[in-house]
């Protein structure tokens, strides 16, 4: 297993089927049971960082690390390093200063983990959270195992991922993931929120959903912020979900037993409808509950076993 | 002074000759100079060249001293061979002033390790909405040629315009950061797909090469010339190439690291590779050497722009754009483009001393800079071996700032010493070999 | 057969461990005095098809159903931290629960103990039995607990330096165990108790 979860792309076929395997533990583990608490990360400090608020990826890893029985600490650090004093460096040096094994970090820019990782300034294993447009691994973990709850091995499966592209880590990770997979993945966007390059993504790109979702096994929506309305990606945002969002006429389109799935949090009546986000179809609560699981997975893998620097 | 008489130089990559330097200039050029009482330096295998010419240097001062001084970017500049470096003017206070500009000229003949040209900026506290008092800081003491708002663009075009020709007035010339600011709002590496991946806000070739095409076509409008500041795109070449073929009035200058260094090194996000214009890709990298060898690009400048460690030991977001430049220029051209054979050390001395000179139009008057290797002319020298090759250690910059991103890269060539108006003001090791009377 | 291509002595054939499950089965429905409230709980990898044998003499005896199911203890390890973290097994707790029911851990070779202590701790979490008790195919000493078996297979005296190798049909493609004194110089019981189980 790898040392730091830092993106999707750093986990092998058999690293990512490991995490999805024992996330299945994990749930087998927890689900129905009298203590949902596990021993296994007894006197382990796991620091979840967020320079950017996300209660709910907060709240996820931090009931992960409590299930393990972490201890947990939330260092909330809100705005970046720039508009208030404490640099991202003298932050890691005090959760290094705290013993942390751990770091969870979220961070709006791009590649922070990264810094954190690879600087020198901390031993901790770090677990990107999501950094700036870059990656949510662990978001495409959870969306990954999820959809193999209900479609069973990924290999081959057509997933079809809508939406602001440009600024989305969540699409990012999945894409890496899911070819990792063996997914045949498509990205429906208007072009404005298409990355440059992205022809060279291990992926299909589209401008037409209509046409994305005939014969899909699951549809993943992106959440659109209204934003980008004003800087000009598309003219509005009734012209958008017009092209772009997902609903019953469009959910028809596609397969009976295809998923609906979507990161959170959602903008009903932009790029989904209540009607559908509430469908029988929909998975989209499982994916909350997934999340808990898969990041249980990770934090035991990365934290349970020898430190490679205690090794040394 | 002691004259110095340098042996066996191979001027300019030429044949072994001696140079006897004498009260500031160079006194005699020949096979088997000699002269009484000379301090005589063995430059067997030694290439010499003009004294390096910077038409593009951040010094810092006045404001960020804790980046650079003049004292310590002068240092670093005779180090790379500099004689001469041109010092941008984002100082805080910005040099838009006659005071400014005085300033900075004053602290540069104190130091004495190479003379500083300041630029001016081109409007009022770089804010591009006023022309500065352009004219003031021509006639002051510093006699400011080169004007320029560099780190950011003067992209309202009739403001541009009206500065390309006001400075016809006195044979001023407009460096161009070319940066169309809408398009890079935000902006943090070239765009491309590395960009795409890595979640980084692209910094497309459109917005310089937008910029350039329009510069030159104003230049052209109002007759006028005009300077592209570190050019590092393959379509900006054309544009530059396209114009000349037509004869318009434009130079331009690369970077080293546009030379050498791709937008692959980004991805590690880590901020010693963040610079402005962004590294970009191999493709880039390849029609600029191409364009700096058929005389396109007319010259290398450094772009030399020291930070504090603090500047980038952060997040690729928060840190500062810019690298160190002074020390490794010579070596990275060397590099790019003499062990390439794109380029022969007549033509390093042309792009390195010679033209920049002429474009900052310091290549006459009083102290003047790029001249040729020749009997009269002012002892503005660098020798330099190219046969060594050094693996780059930013703990012996003479800069304030540590922000090279060479480290650790094994660079060919060295600078053994550095004459300014006969005077050394580096050497690598002790080269005085004695003093002369008999034979070598 | 008495030495396998490695030089491991084979202490125990095919037939040998099938007399030695069909006597627990009996000794187990004896001590229980029935096969009523009777949970079988293998213990990965190992245990679990023998806790399947075991289940299947034991019905066969009594004509009931035992249910049998998987305890992996991973998660409860107390030497986690020595070794890279390691894929977790199935662990798979029969429909009825395991409150107030007599669990019968399986697992092939005792060792330290660490093992049972950890299943032991396991159990905790999951219900509160009746009673536990413990059966294992091989029983090789050294214990660094306080823990011992109620049904043993067959006690085998071992040195720390030797390694007790469990064969079964499920996994390896037939029955036998064998005695292997690897070349290495000697090692922790606690480091060795998992990977002998897990070659």
């Amino acid at each position: 297993m790898i040392r730091h979860l830092l993106s999707a792309g750093d986990l092998s076929l058999d690293d990512a089927t490991l995490v999805l395997d024992t996330a299945d533990e994990m749930a087998r583990l927890t689900e129905g049971r009298a203590v949902k608490k596990l021993p296994t990360l007894r006197g382990r400090t796991v620091v979840n960082l967020f320079f950017e608020d996300s209660t709910r990826t907060r709240t996820s890893f931090e009931l992960a690390a409590k299930r393990l029985s972490a201890d947990v600490v939330n260092f909330s650090a809100k705005g970046s390093s720039l508009s208030k004093g404490e640099s991202l460096k003298d932050t890691a040096l005090t959760l290094e200063a705290m013993g942390a094994d751990g770091v969870v970090v979220r961070h709006s820019a791009s590649g922070a983990p990264y810094r954190l990782a690879t600087s020198g300034w901390i031993n901790a294993c770090v677990v990107n959270a999501g950094d700036g447009t870059h990656e949510h691994p662990t978001q495409a973990l959870l969306d990954a195992f999820t959809m193999r709850r209900h479609l069973g091995e990924l290999a081959g499966k057509r997933i079809v991922i809508v939406g602001d592209v440009l600024h989305s880590r969540v699409a990012r990770s999945n894409v890496l993931l899911l070819a990792t997979l063996g997914a045949k993945v498509t990205l429906v966007a208007p072009p404005t929120l298409l990355p440059k390059g992205v022809d060279h993504w291990p992926c299909g790109v589209s401008y037409d959903l209509d046409d994305a979702l005939a014969g899909a096994d699951a549809v993943m929506m992106l959440r659109v912020q209204s934003e980008r309305m004003s800087a000009a990606f598309f003219p509005s945002a009734r012209e958008y979900s017009r092209r772009y969002g997902l609903d019953s006429r469009r959910q028809s389109l596609m397969p009976p037993e295809a998923l609906v799935l979507h990161p959170g949090p959602m903008n009903r009546g932009m790029e989904i409808t209540a009607e559908v986000a509430d469908s029988a179809r929909s998975v989209i609560v499982e994916q909350v509950t997934n999340g808990v699981y898969v990041r249980m997975a990770v934090l035991y893998l990365m934290l349970a076993g020898t430190n490679t620097t205690e090794e040394a | 002074m002691t004259p110095i008489l340098i042996q066996n130089a191979r001027v300019l990559g030429g044949d072994p000759q001696d140079i006897l330097i004498d009260d500031g200039v160079i006194a005699g050029l020949g096979a088997g100079l000699g002269k009484d009482g000379a301090t005589t330096i063995d430059a067997a295998g030694l290439i010499a060249l003009p004294g390096l010419v910077d038409l593009h240097t951040h010094l810092r001062e006045p404001g960020r001293e804790d980046a650079e001084t003049v004292e310590t970017g002068t240092l670093a500049a005779a180090r790379g061979g500099f004689t001469a470096v041109h010092a941008m003017a984002n100082t805080d206070p910005v040099a838009d002033t006659a005071g400014v500009v005085e300033q900075v000229w004053r602290l540069g003949r104190e130091a004495g390790h190479a003379d500083v040209r300041p630029v001016g900026a081109v409007t009022v506290g770089l804010k591009g909405e006023r022309l500065a008092e352009l004219g003031a800081m021509a006639e002051s003491a510093a006699g400011v040629r080169v004007f320029s708002d560099d780190g950011l663009c003067v992209h309202d075009a009739q403001l541009m315009r009206r500065a390309l020709e006001y400075v016809k007035a006195f044979d001023g010339v407009i460096a161009q950061h070319a940066q169309e600011p809408r398009l890079t709002e935000g902006a943090q590496m070239n765009e491309g797909e590395l960009s795409g991946r890595l979640g980084l806000r692209g910094w497309p070739s459109v917005a310089e090469e937008a910029i350039v095409a329009r510069d030159v076509l104003l230049a052209a409008h109002v007759g006028s010339r005009v300077h592209i500041c570190h050019l590092s795109t393959k379509g900006s070449v054309e544009i530059v190439r396209l114009a000349k073929e037509r004869g318009l009035p434009v130079t331009a200058e690369v970077t080293p690291h546009h030379l050498l260094l791709t937008d692959e090194l980004v991805a590690g996000y880590d901020p010693r590779y963040k610079v402005n214009p962004p590294l970009r890709t191999a493709d880039d990298v390849a029609a600029l050497r191409e364009a700096l060898a058929d005389g396109t690009i007319d010259i290398v400048a450094t772009d030399h722009a020291p930070h504090p460690v603090e500047a980038k030991d952060c997040e690729w977001d928060a840190a500062a754009f810019g690298m160190l430049g002074l020390e490794t220029a010579l070596s990275v051209v060397q590099h790019t483009m003499v062990d390439t054979g794109l380029l022969d050390w007549a033509g390093v001395a042309d792009r390195l001393s010679f033209a920049p000179a002429r474009i900052g139009r310091c290549d006459t008057g009083g102290v003047p800079h790029g001249r040729p290797v020749a009997v009269g002319e002012p002892a503005n020298l660098a020798l330099v071996d190219p046969s060594t090759t050094t693996t780059i250690d930013p703990s012996t910059s003479a800069s304030l700032s540590r922000n090279t991103p060479y480290e650790g890269m094994k660079l060919p060539g060295t600078v053994v010493a550095t004459f300014l108006r006969g005077r050394p003001t580096h050497q690598a090791h002790q080269i005085t070999g004695g003093t002369a009377g008999g034979n070598t | 057969m008495s030495r396998d291509l490695t030089g491991a002595r084979e202490v125990l054939d095919g037939d040998d461990v099938a007399r030695a499950l069909t006597r627990i089965a009996h000794e187990v429905v004896e001590r229980n005095k029935g096969a009523t409230d009777l949970v079988l709980l293998g213990i990965p990898k190992r245990g679990v098809p023998l806790a399947h044998r075991l289940a299947q003499r034991i019905s066969a005896v009594e004509g009931i159903e035992v249910p049998v199911g998987a305890l992996d203890v991973t998660m409860y390890r107390d030497d986690l931290r020595l070794r890279p973290a390691r894929a977790l097994e199935h662990t798979e707790i029969p429909p009825g629960g395991v409150d107030d029911r007599i669990v019968v851990l399986v697992d092939d070779v005792l060792f330290s103990g660490r093992t049972i202590r950890a299943a032991l701790t396991a159990l905790e979490d999951i219900g509160r039995p009746r009673a536990v008790r413990l059966v294992v195919l091989v029983d090789r000493g050294h214990r660094q607990l306080p823990i011992r078996a109620d049904h043993v297979g067959k006690n085998i005296p071992t040195s720390l330096a030797e390694s007790v190798k469990v064969r079964l049909t499920e996994s390896d493609g037939h029955d036998g165990v064998l005695l292997d004194k690897p070349a290495r110089e000697q090692r922790e019981p606690a480091e060795t108790a998992a990977s002998e189980v897990q070659p």
